[in-house]
């Protein structure tokens, strides 16, 4: 019996080990009945406890030589909301708080040079010391404990994907906030004359950078209240149906806003494609390089300012 | 917190109604003005064909939270005559000048997830997906 | 909701404050052409600087209204339509062909001014 009774409690030490997290389920932030009143039990022992495991999991943190780029002061800070949370969510189940906060803590601590790793860490540290408070408390009923640790591990494992995630996907935030900023930077709408801007596209467009063009293009026309647009697509590196057609929508998107649109840089080949999708060349303004262009752009400028003398019999 | 609005489209009154609980919608999740936009023209056309084509049906829109990532769900739902030749409706002539029957290549365009179930004897259910950038 | 339409000199300027049912929408077609008509306007500016959303309906009632005034002898102009408005016309596959369009309200007073102008001097 004895026998029977030790390797139980050895088996399920062991399943506590962090290496086996379990994926929570999606979505899922509904505590199931029958650990509720058990749930409670342990919550009010955590929170009762709270001081001393707080300083418990603060130590063990340091030990483990973790969030280094962190101050005592700040670390001790951050762990008492953290615990606070996470006993929280352990009672309500209730996600959504967490997953807001450690989007939160993610933005604080990501610019400060915190790691994957050490957030993983923290959390996983946490989880252990609260485990290792339970197993002190119930180990006189190891069936008591047993099932504790039944409500405890779910609550446990899902709170540490939902910080492990949150502060991934929060990275993966920053980082497309940055790609963004870097694919602004490199295609600036530039304002040569007044009411005459000119964007030069140059690389490779898909469509994600073709849409952003577009959107920048679009407010320029409204902020300098541009009524020329030279596009010029000399140093566009492919030009296929799909980047052919985003260029038929600004166009046709910057007329809505009274602007118009002079393409230039065309090569013959890509004249042929854009007529090979269906686009009626007659419609589009295109001159055959920059400087043809802004010149045109300047003259329907300046045709459309000086008062008009000449026949306006023109057939585009 | 997962919210869900159903709003009932009888008349023209009520697309406007759908497309500004779109926006909404759209707004209170932090959706870039741009993709509010377009989620609301994508209602207004989808409310608009079911008062045109089936004179009753419900818009709803929700959103949803997959992988922590955030979108929209809007389903519109009639059981109108149905679309008897799904293929022909939903093809493309790129260069359309718009407005020409239902719109839902145009419509398609708009989001990212696109999916359309009819049949002439129960109706048309036409479900939408856009995701937070 | 009835629209504004006020006159400033031969030009109808209606500008939209909210909204539109389409109910709406076809109100405003109806009354432009008809004010045109009778007023004798040479040109009209329809200010959707509000508008928050231009779909199919919007899109075929403005071409509609451009065509009847057109016909009545006034040229229609539309103003303010706000880039992300714009963004989803196209997308969508709305052009407004064949309407003419403005930045706003001082864009299209020029513009009329030079449109009719032009008609003035070849008359």
């Amino acid at each position: 019996m004895d026998d029977l009774k030790t390797k139980r409690k050895d088996e399920r030490i062991r399943s506590v080990s962090p290496s086996r997290l379990v994926p929570p389920p999606d979505n899922e932030s509904t505590v199931p009945e029958s650990t509720v009143p058990l749930l409670r039990e342990l919550v009010a022992h955590l929170r009762k406890n709270r001081t001393q495991l707080r300083e418990e999991w603060a130590r063990r943190i340091t030990e483990a030589k973790l969030l280094t780029a962190m101050t005592r002061e700040e670390i001790f800070a951050e762990a008492t909301s953290v615990y606070d949370n996470y006993v929280e969510v352990l009672e309500t189940g209730a996600v959504e708080a967490l997953q807001a906060y450690a989007r939160d803590l993610s933005e604080r601590i990501i610019p400060r040079g915190v790691e994957t790793d050490e957030v993983v860490g923290i959390v996983l540290l946490l989880r252990d010391v609260l485990a290792r408070s339970l197993f002190a408390k119930y180990q006189a009923d190891f069936q008591l404990l047993n099932r504790i640790l039944d409500a405890y591990e779910p609550a446990a494992n899902r709170i540490a994907n939902t910080v492990a995630v949150g502060f991934v996907q929060e990275r993966e935030r920053i980082i497309r906030q940055q790609q963004e900023a870097i694919r602004e930077l490199s295609t600036p709408v530039l304002q040569v004359r007044e009411r005459l801007l000119i964007l030069p596209i140059i690389g490779v467009i898909d469509p994600q950078r073709a849409r952003q063009l577009t959107e920048q293009l679009l407010r320029g026309i409204r902020t300098n209240r541009a009524r020329v647009v030279v596009i010029d697509i000399t140093g566009v590196a492919a030009m296929d149906a799909t980047v052919a057609n985003h260029l038929v929508q600004t166009v046709e998107a910057s007329r809505l806003l009274g602007a118009t649109v002079i393409v230039t840089g065309l090569s013959p080949e890509i004249a042929q494609t854009l007529v090979t999708i269906g686009v009626d060349l007659g419609k589009m303004n295109t001159v055959g390089d920059l400087q043809g262009g802004i010149e045109e752009a300047e003259r329907l400028l300046g045709y459309k300012v000086a008062p008009l003398n000449e026949p306006s019999q023109q057939t585009t | 917190m997962a919210s869900e609005t159903v709003v009932s489209i009888n008349t023209d009154v009520d697309v406007v109604v759908a497309r500004q609980k779109g926006r909404e919608l759209a707004n209170e999740l932090g959706f870039a003005l741009t993709d509010s936009t377009l989620i609301a023209t994508a209602i207004s056309e989808l409310a608009r064909n079911i008062v045109l084509y089936a004179k009753h049906g419900e818009i709803v829109i929700k959103n949803s939270l997959v992988a922590d990532k955030v979108c929209i769900v809007v389903v519109a739902r009639d059981k109108g005559p149905g679309i008897a030749n799904i293929p022909q409706a939903m093809q493309d002539g790129f260069s359309t000048s718009g407005g020409l029957g239902l719109g839902l290549p145009g419509v398609k365009r708009l989001v990212d997830e696109f999916h359309l179930v009819s049949d002439v004897n129960s109706g048309t259910t036409v479900t939408i997906k856009k995701w937070k950038r | 909701m009835q629209v504004p339409i006020l006159k400033q000199g031969q030009y109808l300027i209606a500008s939209i404050q909210a909204a539109l049912s389409d109910q709406d929408l076809v109100q405003l077609r109806d009354a432009l052409a008809e004010k045109v008509g009778r007023l004798r306007a040479r040109g009209v500016i329809v200010d959707v600087t509000v508008l928050d959303v231009m779909d199919s309906f919007a899109s075929r009632t403005l071409r509609d209204l451009a065509h009847m005034t057109r016909l009545r002898g006034a040229e229609t102009v539309i103003v303010g339509i706000q880039p992300e408005v714009a963004f989803s016309m196209v997308q969508l596959g709305l052009t407004l062909e064949g309407v003419d369009t403005a930045l706003d309200l001082e864009e299209g007073l020029d513009y009329l001014d030079k449109k009719t102008k032009r008609s003035t001097s070849r008359g």
